[in-house]
């Protein structure tokens, strides 16, 4: 079995987001990248399945040269090899438009369920449709019998089972796997490893990012003594008016 | 412009996000098209038109009870077809999301997901989109004729504007390939307020001690009508399951009110949050970061706050 991995180059959970060039550019000043953390979840089971049933794992980034530690990263997970493309991923179209150019062939496509940066949660469904595969998100569990997955989705207030036929696509959350640290004959073998670097292929994107922003800083907070909660339900009431 | 609005139910009740993305096609102007798909009641259909949709298709058929996306995007596409419609609207979800994407890519429309508020048309059709996990936004131009517009809660406000419809039965098409996957079975909280759609959010966090404390809380929700929430670690530990837990990884909400109980307000939790219009904070810790997002805050114990709190709550009703 052939699984394809997309993963992305994101900043820390923890990084604070600034934009320069008048906010038309990503501040990625004292910026610490990581694997998405739901592509994380996707790599890992992967691996696992590589573990259990001898799958083979590629990765696959939309991305600059910037984002080759993340991808060597995946490699010292334990993917086998990687694809980057080498161009700027400006939108969901453009960049599932080239992760679907090389994913054909491929039995099953782990995405996480969104990117923490554009937060689009459709790039799996627009590669899926792209290639006339099935795809599923968020996928919580899944197991393969034969060509049949099994799955386990979110939906709100509860969870889908589900089955369909490989081959598929399947964005990915917890607690589908847990996420894997390269150990450090990972990270030795990751240097050698496979990666090809390929050109986009020409395609006019239909949306267009023209400006960033950030939100509106809040307001001072009032504290209320733990022995006066009838302040705070008349606060909420009488100038929140939430209640 | 035209737009169809797709429309989600859940229990035969249609859903309050899905009434908030017809306010949001009425307010861009042309004409509003509603279309709900499986059973769904009469009388909620009518009403739709409340909210300004002059038209409302129900494709009744009962092989859509079960929302498969690829199958629904194939209904809409014939409506959109049917009403000469070039924009489809609607509110981002489980099955919404994937079905404006394969909508999308049918009809080489420009789709933007996660929007926040109505577009601005002076130059160029922009939507404004939450990205970095609520974090900041990014204007985007959507460059074509043909739009697909998945918006977040609160993009639109809900106000009645027209009359009840009479509904119109829309027959597609259904063809056996697009029911690409079997829905075994679905487990749901029932007659509960659901986590993404509420109004009101209490949440706990490590700081509730144990799962046998979070009476304290549903006792609170109940008061306030909210839904329960909690942070990564509560669900991780099994105290709570698993579509209650908010933030980065888990569901983000945007309530007219958030209530962190025992949570210190890691930057990943916040992410789920920062789209609430209030917050407020009970920590025993005056020095929890989660008191700097807040706009209002309590410095005590949870086991001492919460029950005089549920008490207040309800006086004051
Ligand atoms: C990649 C990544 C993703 C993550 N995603 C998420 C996410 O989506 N959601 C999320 O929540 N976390 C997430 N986390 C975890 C996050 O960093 C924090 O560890 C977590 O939010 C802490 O949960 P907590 O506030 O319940 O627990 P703690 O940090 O342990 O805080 C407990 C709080 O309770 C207070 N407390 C204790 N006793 C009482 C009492 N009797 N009365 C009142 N207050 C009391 C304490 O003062 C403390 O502030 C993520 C982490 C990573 C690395
Ligand atoms: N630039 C990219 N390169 C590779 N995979 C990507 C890229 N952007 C998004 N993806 C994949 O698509 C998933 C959904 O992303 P999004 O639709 O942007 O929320 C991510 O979790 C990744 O698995």
């Amino acid at each position: 079995m052939k699984i394809l991995v997309c993963i992305t180059h994101v900043p820390d959970t923890t990084s604070k987001i600034n934009f320069t060039d008048n906010n038309t550019k990503f501040d990625s000043t004292g910026v610490q990248f990581i694997i998405g953390p739901y592509d994380d979840y996707a790599l890992a089971r992967a691996i696992e399945l590589k573990e259990t049933s001898g799958a083979t794992v590629t990765v696959i980034n939309v991305g600059l040269a910037e984002t080759e530690p993340t991808i060597r990263k995946a490699l010292a997970i334990g993917a086998d090899d990687a694809i980057r493309v080498n161009s700027e991923p400006t939108d969901s179209f453009f960049v599932a438009s080239q992760i679907a150019e090389h994913a054909k062939g491929f039995d099953l496509i782990l995405m996480g369920r969104e990117s923490i940066d554009y937060n689009s949660g459709v790039v799996h469904s627009l590669v899926g449709e792209m290639l006339g595969l099935p795809s599923f998100s968020p996928v919580m569990k899944l197991e393969i019998e034969g060509t049949t997955v099994k799955m386990s989705r979110e939906i709100e207030g509860g969870k889908e089972l589900l089955e369909a036929s490989l081959p598929l696509v399947a964005g990915c959350q917890e607690p589908i796997a847990e996420w894997k640290i390269p150990n450090m004959r990972g990270i030795m073998s990751a240097r050698t490893k496979p990666l090809k670097v390929v050109e986009p292929i020409g395609i006019e994107s239909n949306v267009k990012a023209q400006k960033f922003q950030l939100p509106a800083a809040k307001g001072a907070i009032k504290m209320i003594s733990a022995d006066n909660v009838g302040e705070l339900v008349s606060l909420l009431k009488n100038e929140a008016k939430v209640l | 412009m035209s737009s169809i609005v797709f429309v989600e139910s859940a229990e035969g009740k249609v859903k309050k996000t899905s009434l908030e993305a017809v306010a949001y096609a009425h307010a861009m102007g042309g004409s509003v098209t509603a279309i709900a798909l499986g059973s769904v009641d009469s009388s909620e259909l009518e009403s739709i038109g409340k909210y300004g949709a002059t038209k409302v298709l129900h494709a009744s058929d009962s092989k859509l009870n079960q929302g498969i996306a690829k199958a629904y995007a194939s209904v809409l596409i014939q409506a959109m077809s049917q009403e000469n419609a070039d924009t489809l609207v609607l509110a981002g979800s489980s099955l919404g999301t994937p079905v404006a994407a394969l909508v999308s890519v049918q009809l080489k429309a420009s789709l933007a997901t996660n929007v926040v508020e109505l577009p601005s048309t002076s130059a160029g059709f922009v939507v404004k989109r939450s990205i970095y996990t609520g974090k900041a936004f990014s204007y985007v131009e959507l460059t074509t004729a043909k739009k697909v517009i998945a918006i977040k809660k609160n993009a639109a406000e809900l106000k009645e504007v027209g009359a009840s419809v009479s509904v119109t039965p829309f027959q597609p098409t259904l063809n056996d390939a697009d029911f690409n996957a079997k829905i075994i079975s679905t487990e749901k909280a029932t007659g509960e307020i659901l986590l993404p759609e509420a109004e009101i959010v209490v949440s706990g966090g490590r700081g509730m001690k144990g799962p046998e404390n979070w009476g304290l809380i549903e006792d609170l929700a109940k008061a306030l009508h909210a839904a329960t929430g909690c942070s990564k670690p509560v669900s991780d530990l099994g105290w709570r399951p698993h579509h209650e837990h908010v933030g980065q990884t888990g569901i983000k909400v945007a309530p007219q009110l958030y209530i962190a109980v025992g949570i210190s307000g890691a930057i990943q939790h916040l992410a789920g949050v920062n789209s609430s219009k209030y917050i407020v904070v009970i920590n025993k810790d005056p020095d929890a970061p989660f008191f700097k997002a807040a706009d209002y805050g309590i410095v005590g114990d949870a086991f001492e706050v919460l029950p005089k709190l549920t008490a207040a709550i309800n006086a004051a009703k």
